[in-house]
């Protein structure tokens, strides 16, 4: 049988001034009919240009340098038609379609939603208009949009983020192609919707023998949902299989190493994560030899000798590019077992709360009209009450807009509260002004999630760091000052001599390791850390854990450390709080949350995490939760969660279930536990 | 204790020259820039020492030779009074560029500056400012001079005065919007929680971030202001008769196009030249500025 779609050799090139750049390299692919492939590397890895290039969307200075294409009912190789002629523009949409990362910007904000599925129909079916509609509204059924043919005429805002991605689904699917590429397509989606959308393109794939191809960087996504996967990295193929054999009997080094670095919810506590030293090569400048030589640890001298090798058949069915026998490979994996291990650090918590939290709220006015009326409030956080021990880590998780960030605010006094007693060391800064504040600003310190946004474009990164340094005075002369400058940036892994560059000759990790060295440099007792590593690359987010832990061992610093990824959370978490619309609903310390959870959200929320294992992902149940998360205007009344809530009952939609405290330590807000 | 103070200035110095030397080497890696900023020295060399390489007196009448074409003795021909092009070109340089550079710096500074604290306080300050802004942008910029010239008279001072007044809220409008959306910004959070105080916030990681449009919008508001000049001197309103500026003579020799057209050309390429000069300058310096164009081109 022919594959739907081949690619063989693929090559495509961007053209700057200092000659081409090879962004694909020889890459080759196959899907069939009604196959689910994951295609996975870190960010410029070459997942997105190849998926391009198969389309022929590559816009100069880039072009397709060489490589053949095959698609199933078309004659001869594809990239030999013109971008924009007549068949390449009925085979994009028609048979390939394809959904993108941002569902906010990738719908028309000016078309309804009917409008713009009905406009595909028509482009690539002979359906009349009437009929089209029809199916447009079939195909909103289908992505499980309520009151499909009541919501034809909305406008893309009126949609939440999950839902607009669903219509875009619709849009892709809506002219029955072959072939569904989803890039990244549920990256900027909660955990427990980026589970309901991806079971979603499954199922309709199954039904409608529809191939997908699942372009992502999160290993847990293809682990759960592809059949056959390609890993790649720097523009190459390293190593391709059927998923169980990829993540159990991973032949490539850089995939077993990719495997090291991410931590997983079944982690001991005290794992080590072994990050990838160094950075993925700038395509500019790749070497001819394998280019993962520099940070492998299965390297070999003969591999900088050889050309980069091209994949061989190690196993049924399945290829890896690298130069080294299986033999040699299992050789070295001995020796490097044995090799000592780094120990993880020892925290140092003592028993005395460098922070604690009594009933915070804090509500965002909404003001109407130019008179700018007080009509209602915005309730962000409600009732919030811990505490955070000296030395120790709080995880925070929730869904996007569950008031995580908010919360964290409020401790760092950006926000001041409406109500409640933030005490930092004893003493209540919730209510202080912006001057008695000052002497605690140092103390609290906080890490971003951007490491783009989040540094001065405009200073050198010496003068980034030194700059609390300067406020606060904390240094008499010039030298101590350039000296404890150095130090900082020793501490967080960087060169001294980095110092007068300006951000955005950084790498992305380093970015964030110049954000901790700020962070660090006040001499803080507290760092919020906002989601430091979600915008990083697996293979640097194991860096940056690490060393976030190596700080917090040798400084005893207190870490705030909200994140969505639970498996993350769990790995440098001491406890953990989780958060619903505002509320908290379970806080418990870390081993226990996991392996016990009470509420049932926090169940769900743990079932719907992707996990880096084909065998857990097997066990799990289809879709953990239903829904999505209410708008936090009109929270529900009762218990937040209660119409999502499998254990519903009818005291949840009328009262709100107070936080209580279970077993010790672990709290719960959850009448299913009530002891009454 | 002196001895250290010295060393630490002098350390400070050579840091600050080789900053600058490093600055003035990569602005004119590009050869358009070089040729720009000879250009412009050129125009403001010949400003300056007009009274020197002026082969005539600029205001001298030689009725008898008036609206004669180019020819050796006079590079772009005489005017209608039959006074030389050429040296009233160079007088009038002067007066173009002190009142075209003076109001533009002025109103840019001060415009840049109120703009920066409308946006970065907000609330009533933000309201007064802007309304104060709205005034002055209700009423057409040339209406708005014209009348200031009515009211206090022309003349040089007066004139770099009232077009920089009126150039004003253009900067404010302009820095405002820049600096609300770079507030929102992730660093500017960053240096807010370090416990920087608010001027320092703005000197430091405000102004820098928001200063590349400005300089663009100052190097285009030079050449209108130019033009603005030549207008109100048409009028009557700006300089005084016998004095030249180049939008004078252009004005004047609207009449004597088809006699003597180098009598408007003329000129009118020194307006042109100028502004492309110090536009393309600006785009060096916006370029240079930018930490994140390092390294490209």
């Amino acid at each position: 049988m022919n594959h739907l779609l081949e690619v063989k050799d693929l090559v495509t090139c961007f053209h700057t001034d200092d000659g081409d750049v090879t962004a694909v390299d020889r890459v080759s692919l196959h899907i069939d009919r009604g196959e689910i492939i994951g295609l996975v590397g870190e960010s410029g890895s070459g997942k997105s240009v190849t998926m391009m290039s198969i389309q022929q969307l590559i816009s100069p200075p880039g072009y397709v340098k060489s490589g053949e294409v095959y698609l199933d009912g078309v004659e001869g190789n594809l990239l030999t038609y013109k971008a924009d002629s007549e068949k390449m523009r009925s085979i994009r949409g028609g048979r390939i379609s394809m959904i993108f990362q941002e569902p906010m910007t990738s719908l028309n904000p000016v078309l309804t939603i009917g409008y713009q599925i009905q406009e595909n129909i028509l482009q690539h079916t002979d359906l009349d208009p009437e009929a089209a509609k029809k199916k447009a509204i079939e195909m909103l059924k289908m992505v499980k949009i309520p009151d499909a043919e009541q919501r034809y005429n909305d406008y893309p805002q009126q949609f939440s983020g999950g839902m607009r991605q669903r219509i875009m689904i619709a849009i892709a699917l809506s002219a029955n192609p072959d072939l569904l590429i989803a890039d990244e397509a549920t990256t900027a989606l909660d955990v427990t919707t980026q589970a309901q959308i991806l079971e979603m393109i499954r199922s309709i794939a199954k039904k409608t023998n529809t191939a997908v191809i699942i372009v992502t960087h999160n290993l847990g996504i293809v682990a759960r949902f592809a059949e056959r996967i390609y890993v790649m990295y720097s523009g190459r193929v390293m190593e391709t299989s059927k998923t169980w054999n990829i993540f159990k009997k991973s032949g490539h080094p850089y995939t077993k190493a990719l495997l090291r670095a991410i931590p997983r919810l079944d982690d001991p506590k005290d794992r080590v994560l072994i990050p990838i030293d160094g950075l993925p090569p700038s395509p500019a400048d790749r070497p001819t030899y394998c280019p993962f030589y520099k940070r492998c640890e299965y390297r070999k001298d003969s591999c900088k000798e050889n050309a980069m090798p091209d994949l061989q058949e190690i196993g049924p069915d399945h290829y890896s590019a690298c130069l080294l026998s299986q033999n040699e490979m299992q050789a070295k994996e001995i020796e490097l077992r044995n090799r000592p291990q780094k120990a993880a650090p020892v925290k140092n918590i003592r028993d005395e709360n460098v922070l604690e939290v009594e009933g915070v709220k804090k509500y965002f006015p909404i003001l109407k009209g130019i008179m700018r009326r007080h009509v209602g409030d915005v309730k962000a956080i409600e009732d919030i009450s811990y505490t955070l021990k000296k030395g120790e880590t709080l995880g925070i998780v929730g869904e996007s807009g569950c008031g995580k960030t908010t919360m964290a605010r409020c401790v760092m006094r950006v926000y001041k509260p409406e109500a409640g007693i933030i005490r930092f060391n004893g003493i209540d800064i919730a209510g202080m002004k912006d001057k008695e504040l000052a002497p605690y600003r140092s103390k609290i310190a906080m890490i971003f999630q951007d490491p783009f946004s989040s540094l001065d474009p405009r200073q050198t990164a010496g003068s980034i760091v030194e700059e609390s340094l300067i406020i606060n005075h904390s240094c008499k002369t010039e030298k101590e000052r350039q000296e404890k400058v150095d130090r900082l940036f020793r501490l967080v892994g960087l060169d001294p001599s980095l110092k007068n560059r300006v951000p955005h000759e950084f790498s992305g990790g380093q970015r964030q390791r110049l954000g901790i060295a700020r962070a660090l440099s006040s001499d803080p007792e507290i760092i919020v850390c906002d989601e430091p590593i979600s915008a990083l690359d697996v293979s640097i987010q194991a860096q940056i854990i690490n060393l976030l832990e190596e700080i917090q061992a040798k400084l005893g610093v207190s870490y705030i450390f909200i994140a969505h990824d639970l498996a993350v959370v769990k790995h440098i978490s001491d406890r953990v709080l989780v958060m619903y619309l505002g509320h908290i609903v379970e806080i418990a310390d870390c081993d226990e949350l996991y392996k016990h959870p009470f509420h049932p959200y926090t169940e769900a929320l743990l079932q719907a995490v992707p996990e880096a294992d084909p065998d857990v992902e097997k066990t799990k149940p289809a879709v953990a939760l239903e829904g999505e998360v209410p708008s936090i205007i009109n929270r529900p009344a009762g218990c937040p969660f209660h119409n999502r809530c499998k254990h519903c009952m009818e005291r949840c939609t009328k009262e709100v279930p107070q936080l209580t405290e279970f077993d010790s330590g672990h709290q719960v807000a959850c009448f299913l536990f009530d002891k009454e | 204790m002196e001895n250290v103070q010295e060393i630490k200035t002098e350390t400070i110095e050579s840091e600050s020259r080789k900053r600058t030397k490093k600055f003035i080497k990569s602005l004119f890696k590009r050869k358009i820039v070089l040729v720009s900023a000879i250009g412009l020295l050129l125009i403001i060399f010949s400003a300056v020492f007009a009274p020197l390489i002026s082969p005539y007196d600029p205001n001298a009448q030689v009725l008898s030779e008036a609206l004669q074409g180019p020819s050796a003795s006079h590079i772009f021909g005489t005017d209608n009074y039959g006074r030389d092009i050429l040296s009233r070109i160079f007088y009038g340089g002067r007066v173009s560029l002190i009142v075209g550079v003076a109001a533009v710096l002025g109103a840019c500074v001060i415009g840049t500056f109120f703009g920066m604290v409308s946006g970065f306080f907000g609330g009533w300050i933000d309201d007064v400012i802007n309304r104060i802004s709205e005034a002055i942008r209700a009423i057409p910029q040339i209406v708005l001079a014209m009348s200031l010239c009515a009211i206090f008279g022309g003349g040089v001072v007066n004139l770099a005065i009232i077009l920089g007044i009126s150039n004003i809220a253009v900067y404010i409008r302009m820095m405002r919007g820049q600096v609300l959306s770079v507030k929102e910004q992730d660093y500017i959070m960053a240096a807010k929680l370090q416990g920087n105080k608010s001027f320092r916030m703005m000197m430091k990681h405000i102004l820098p971030n928001c200063v590349s449009p400005i300089i663009v919008q100052m190097t285009l508001q030079i050449g209108q202001t130019i033009l603005a000049e030549a207008g109100l001197s048409f009028l009557g309103l700006g300089i005084s008769a016998p004095t030249a500026s180049w939008g004078s003579i252009v004005s004047d020799g609207r009449q004597y196009l088809l006699q003597n057209p180098w009598f408007s050309i003329a000129p009118g390429i020194c307006i042109a030249l100028l502004v492309i000069f110090l536009n393309t300058i600006g785009d060096g310096v916006r370029d240079v500025l930018d930490p994140r164009m390092r390294g490209r081109r």
